[in-house]
């Protein structure tokens, strides 16, 4: 039909019209949408943090104190530069709402890169991520939940090196004796300081195993928990029962609750 | 419709990892969905922002669709019909506010484009005229088949009409286009060399 129609003129006259999308527009739009890298300041609950974020998710988080010294460990750590953005992208704010503030649904996979890291490690974060707010787990159930029931300490030099502190909760990551445990982001103090802006009792968190007591069990439905537990404290006075051991609560007649899935230390670690 | 191997195989993957592949979906299609809105809103400037407000929107749908329809999907088509959407929104808004209209003249239409040589602008600006004499609805259906180089089956998508319409206003178009290219040519005989 259009060869008859039209003659190679028109044809060359109406494709010399075409023009190329000017070069600014992928990467306009990969800023607008995230997909490209770089960072922002944005709020966190002991102060503004710095987050970084690629395509594929947020990759380095640190309380914003230096930029330059963010923008040097970015370097180190993944050998390239990263650019500061002024504004943070809708799917960075919602992954900072849901993960650090609670604010918002949690949907999909988590919202962070953990690419670069060994095996080991990326487990132990991802399973971190599942600890929700407002409770704490000890290094030994980390290490239980991912296989590596002895593998405590690795769990801990993992969690210490945790690329993306706030938004994976290492902080709700404790000792079973009662220690508030290392953290990354500023020491004990740090650490304290944002388990109380989730609402937590940490003089309460401390005290309980220097008592002797490591599980929350009820007598009405025999189920025992880590004290943080949510099924935990919906158990009231009259009927919390203290227990210092799985086996302790064996004998009591308690299974485990099959939220919290608590487990003993291995008698060596922490 | 986008039956290439490049294509579907970028469908599928933008059906498991959207942000992982989106941005190559930009790279392949930015030319097309600049062109639509360049054709449509007529200023770069706008039309670079309708690119990007077209572009933002398909990754919101992409985000929302079930992963078989993101899988099935035409992308040149649909998101042609985006960007047309996009445009034909624009372009009401700067009616709204009223401010362009005297502007938008194809003088400075040509003018505001990438400096070209002298001689590709003059040839420009006359196909340019000559497209800007057919009435709209055959316009359009011209300059996505012609310069934006949709297929019949795409464009019918991307204009949301039955096939056998799309095609008879694209040649209709032409007959009228080629009408007044014709008269041109005999108005002024040194344009040969221009076409």
């Amino acid at each position: 039909m259009n060869a008859m129609n039209m003659n190679q003129g028109m044809r060359q006259g109406l494709h010399g019209l075409r023009q190329p999308a000017p070069s600014g527009l992928l990467p306009r739009v990969g800023e607008r949408l995230g997909l490209v890298e770089g960072y922002v300041e944005l709020e966190g609950p002991i102060g503004p943090l710095f987050v970084a974020f690629g395509p594929s998710g947020i990759l380095l988080v640190d309380r914003a104190d230096d930029a330059g010294a963010f923008e040097e460990e970015f370097r180190v750590t993944f050998g390239r530069p990263l650019r500061r953005l002024a504004a943070a992208p809708p799917r960075v704010l919602r992954a900072v709402d849901a993960y650090v503030w609670g604010r918002a649904a949690r949907r999909g996979p988590a919202p962070v890169d953990l690419g670069h890291l060994p095996d080991f490690e990326r487990q132990v974060l991802i399973k971190t991520l599942e600890i929700p707010r407002g409770e704490v787990r000890p290094y030994a159930w980390v290490a239980a939940e991912i296989g590596r029931p002895r593998a405590v300490r690795a769990v801990g030099n993992a969690l210490a090196r945790n690329p993306i502190p706030f938004v994976i909760p290492c902080h709700r990551v404790v000792r079973s004796d009662g220690h508030i445990g290392q953290y990354g982001a500023g020491g004990p103090e740090s650490k304290r300081a944002v388990l109380r802006a989730e609402g937590i009792d940490t003089d309460e968190l401390e005290r309980l195993p220097t008592a002797g007591v490591r599980f929350i069990g009820s007598d009405t439905t025999r189920i025992f928990c880590y004290p943080t537990c949510r099924n935990a404290r919906r158990v009231t006075d009259r009927h919390r029962i203290a227990l210092r051991s799985v086996d302790d609560a064996r004998r009591a007649g308690h299974r485990p609750c099959k939220v919290c899935r608590p487990v003993d230390a291995p008698s060596r670690a922490a | 419709m986008c039956y290439s191997s490049v294509c579907m195989d970028l469908a599928e993957r933008l059906s498991q990892d959207l942000d992982g592949n989106f941005l190559e979906l930009v790279a392949a299609h930015q030319d097309l969905v600049y062109g639509v809105a360049l054709r449509v809103v007529g200023r770069p400037a706008d039309a670079e922002d309708v690119a990007q407000e077209t572009f933002i929107k398909a990754h919101r749908a992409l985000s929302r669709y079930p992963q078989l329809r993101v899988r099935e999907l035409r992308l040149r088509p649909w998101l042609a019909r985006i960007a047309l959407n996009q445009a034909r929104n624009a372009i009401r808004a700067r009616r709204d506010s009223a401010e362009l209209d005297a502007e938008s003249t194809l003088a400075s239409r040509a003018a505001d484009g990438p400096v070209l040589l002298a001689e590709r602008r003059e040839e420009g600006r006359f196909w340019l005229s000559l497209l800007e004499a057919v009435p709209h609805r055959y316009r359009l259906a011209v300059a996505l088949r012609h310069v934006e180089g949709l297929s019949y089956h795409e464009l019918a998508e991307a204009l949301d009409r039955p096939l056998g319409t799309v095609k008879s206003d694209v040649h209709r178009g032409v007959s009228l286009l080629r009408a007044a290219y014709e008269a041109e040519l005999r108005r002024q005989p040194k344009l040969e060399a221009v076409g």
